[in-house]
């Protein structure tokens, strides 16, 4: 084993590079159009058949609320999956592009510095310099993880 | 002998549970006063073989309990006491407390030792004080086993056995020195060891047995004891028994068809493999899950590929469609015998009232006659796990409520034992459960002042029969004038009717007064799948499972009324009926949002109606339902998912939920 290096799968929005464990990664998918769940956020654009199984999708892009794009034949699902408090889930999420996957040394992993309230931190696991371009590594389990258990606390309707 | 014994566990409790059933399930059927022998061994042999196996495992006390009611069970067997309805109860105890004992011991509990020290006081009373027909009179000692006085000339048989353990015999949990007791507490025992297989010391290997045995004793025990000391060695061993007094007389066989392998009546045992009996495997359900989801996705596949298939032309698409048909037959078949994997026989069920009953009766003192048709009707084993505590709830409704005292049927002209019947049969796509009674039937007069007494009805209504009977539902309603710790509470009616209309099943009631009660439970056979009519809003498709349509209608321009100016209505049979727009509660586009553009589905819910306005029906399919928990959450509204022919994804819409949801969203 080369000493604790993490394999992580990189990917696009916009101009930002982003990174997950390559071990979360369960496959990666062109778009297809999703089935609309009701009464969900927003960035949960619906749900997928991923060979038998009833999979969400959510939209990147809107849970960091940034601008939209189009979905296009090359926009690309990557389906991961997440440890939740309810157990494990697999979870798509629509990005616009797969880039590469890199070696990262745990040793360049640095932490995010905090800036307030200029932008939301608490998904990023780390950042690291590579070949020159800032990698921002997910904690997908905070990221998402929190999606099951955060709209399973809504008030559901009064048949509790 | 260092051998983690623990690894067997599982297998001996599952094993001992099963056991203690078919136990209940014997003393049961036990005639008092004329009890079946067959029925008393295999009572006898289950009682054995949890003692033989607590005591290899070392759970003490369940060895020493078990050991009392094998004594007790041994003087039923000798025929040296009676067996009387105080006995079976005090058996039947006994079965529970071994039950809750075993329980414990499996989950690391400590045991409730002082029942178990009442009970097993009670059997060591009986068998002391035993009413002993044959003039045999035995010394008044508890335990052990009183042996009675034997001789050598007064014994029956002389057993020759020849004993010899394969190496792996201490593995399997023998222990061949408890086997020898065993037998010298039968009779006299000569014991011959062979020690001619120990090899040196050196290669010596601690937990294998190299020993042998020539064993004679001299018994009135039949060949089914010595059968019984063997029971566990079974496989790991050769053995040969031979009746030396009865050389010339065939070896007594053992009584076939009582649960044990038939193979043991064989003279000369040869080992078997593994300790299955050949007809059934234990398969974890998991396992069958896996399979059923992997079917699903075989189903959806097929579909695909089907309606693909429709779409080409060539010469070889005809040979392709042709294939294509006979994959969905395949696949149809093969998804039928995987749903039939997971059928249970719904006697597992029904195989608690008997004793349910009994002791109920019993203790209402009334007499009552339980009768069980159709037991071996099979439904899913989900369904079934589900069932159980609603069938508990009118059983004991029935008997309590429904079968009258002695006296009051006497004195109606009825027979002094009421009948309380349990009937299962397949009916259209369903199963249909009944619960029967012939007491006094549902006093419509009563339970009319009840609901006027609770303001559940105002005091000019005029309901039909149906109506009436169908207010048992109602949370809060029971017309017992005496809340009994058996039933009366009012809660339960209602939690029975929401059970079964979760499993999305419906109940209803009979009732004639005098003649009794009928109530008819209908199941659907699985809940894997679901009838639905597909139907469609903007893009969007979703499945409405098809119990829960009453009628589709289109409404005339004219139809509509407006309450408060907003909330729809439209007439429908005999009331007014609110419009729910799905494309509103969903927050879809539709197509139309002219009420007399699309159509409106009428759907029941909770006993409540409202219509569905959607764009348009699909067609009627029978869809595999998936839940949206297994990777999302629940949805308020949608009761899960499925897969359609061409792979995309359809919401099934829980139609209680989804009133549920219009109603908040209307009111607020």
């Amino acid at each position: 084993m080369t000493r604790q290096a993490n394999q992580v799968l990189t990917f696009t929005l916009g101009d930002e590079t982003y990174g997950v464990d390559i071990l979360r990664v369960q496959e990666i998918r062109g778009w297809a159009p999703v089935t609309r769940i009701p009464q969900s956020q927003a960035h949960v654009l619906g749900v997928l058949n991923l060979r038998g199984s009833i999979v969400p999708i959510v939209d990147l892009r809107m849970r960091f609320s940034l601008p939209r794009a189009e979905y296009t034949p090359l926009t690309v699902i990557i389906v991961l999956s997440v440890e939740s408090a309810q157990g494990r889930r697999d979870f798509g999420v629509v990005v616009d592009g797969v880039s590469d996957v890199i070696d990262v040394p745990a040793g360049d992993v640095k932490a995010a510095p905090e800036l307030g309230r200029q932008a939301s931190t608490e998904f990023i696991a780390g950042l690291a310099a590579v070949s020159g371009r800032m990698v921002m590594l997910l904690d997908i389990d905070r990221l998402i993880g929190g999606e099951v258990a955060a709209a399973a606390s809504l008030p559901v309707a009064a048949n509790a | 002998m260092a051998l983690d014994l623990a690894q067997f566990h599982d297998a001996f409790f599952d094993e001992s549970f099963e056991a203690l059933d078919t136990m209940e399930a014997a003393l049961l059927k036990l005639n008092v006063g004329a009890p079946e022998p067959e029925i008393i061994g295999t009572i006898f042999r289950v009682a054995h073989s949890i003692k033989g196996g607590s005591a290899t495992f070392g759970f003490a006390e369940v060895a020493s309990f078990t050991h009392t009611c094998e004594t007790l069970l041994d003087e039923l067997r000798g025929n040296r006491m009676q067996v009387t309805r105080a006995i079976t109860d005090l058996l039947l105890k006994s079965v529970d407390l071994t039950r809750e004992m075993l329980r414990a011991v499996q989950h690391k509990q400590p045991i409730d030792a002082q029942r178990m020290a009442d009970v097993q006081f009670d059997l060591e009373l009986a068998i002391v004080q035993k009413s002993a027909p044959v003039a045999v009179v035995v010394a008044a000692a508890p335990t052990p086993v009183p042996a009675p006085a034997r001789s050598r000339a007064a014994s029956v048989h002389s057993w020759r056995i020849q004993f010899r353990p394969y190496p792996q015999l201490f593995a399997h949990g023998n222990d061949p020195l408890r086997m020898l007791r065993e037998l010298a507490d039968l009779g006299d025992l000569n014991v011959v060891v062979s020690a001619q297989n120990v090899p040196a010391l050196c290669d010596l290997d601690p937990e294998s047995c190299y020993l042998s045995w020539e064993l004679t004793v001299d018994t009135d025990a039949t060949r089914e004891v010595i059968d019984q000391v063997f029971d566990w060695a079974e496989g790991d061993c050769e053995l040969v028994i031979r009746d030396e007094h009865a050389a010339a007389a065939p070896t007594p066989t053992r009584v076939a068809g009582e649960g044990r392998e038939g193979a043991t009546a064989e003279v000369v045992e040869t080992p078997k493999q593994g300790l299955g009996d050949g007809s059934s495997i234990r398969v974890s359900t998991e396992k069958v899950d896996e399979l059923m989801n992997t079917v699903g996705e075989l189903v959806i596949t097929q579909s695909m590929l089907t309606q693909l298939g429709t779409r080409l032309t060539g010469s070889l698409s005809e040979q392709l469609r042709t294939g294509l048909a006979q994959l969905e037959r395949n696949v149809r078949e093969l998804q039928e015998s995987v749903m039939r994997v997971r059928m249970l026989p719904i006697s597992f069920v029904f195989s608690r009232f008997p004793r349910m009953v009994r002791d109920l009766s019993q203790r209402l003192g009334k007499h009552v006659e339980l009768k069980v048709t159709g037991d071996q009707t099979e439904l899913d084993k989900t369904v079934l796990e589900k069932i159980g505590d609603p069938l508990v709830h009118l059983v004991r409704n029935s008997v309590d409520h429904g079968i009258e005292m002695p006296q009051a049927r006497a004195a109606a002209g009825k027979p002094e034992v009421g009948v309380v019947s349990l009937e299962a049969y397949h009916k259209g796509g369903n199963i249909v459960v009944e619960v029967c009674d012939d007491g006094g039937g549902l006093n419509r007069e009563r339970i009319l002042a009840k609901a006027r007494e609770r303001g559940l009805i105002g005091p000019q209504d005029t309901l039909t029969d149906e109506q009436i009977y169908d207010l048992v539902f109602m949370a809060g309603f029971s017309t017992a004038d005496q809340a009994t710790d058996i039933s009366g509470r009012g809660v339960g009616m209602d939690v029975v009717r929401r059970n079964i209309k979760e499993l999305g099943g419906g109940i209803e009631v009979r009732s004639t007064v005098g003649v009794g009660s009928r109530f008819i439970i209908t199941l659907p056979l699985t809940l894997a799948i679901v009838d639905g009519q597909s139907v469609s809003v903007g893009s969007e498709t979703y499945i409405v499972p098809l119990v829960t349509i009453i009628e589709s209608l289109q409404l005339q321009a004219g139809g509509i009324n407006r309450i408060g100016g907003h909330q729809e209505v439209f007439w429908f049979r005999d009331g007014y009926v609110p419009v729910v727009r799905l494309h509103e509660v969903f927050g879809v586009k539709p197509r139309a949002t002219d009420l007399h553009e699309g159509l409106i589905m009428v759907v029941e819910g909770d006993g409540r109606r409202v219509g569905l306005f959607v764009d348009d029906l699909l067609g009627q399919q029978q869809v595999v339902i998936k839940s949206l928990e297994t990777n999302f959450r629940r949805v308020d509204g949608v009761s899960g998912a499925t897969i359609l022919g061409d792979g995309a994804v359809a919401l099934i819409l829980d139609v209680p939920g989804l009133i549920r949801v219009a109603s908040l969203r209307a009111a607020a």
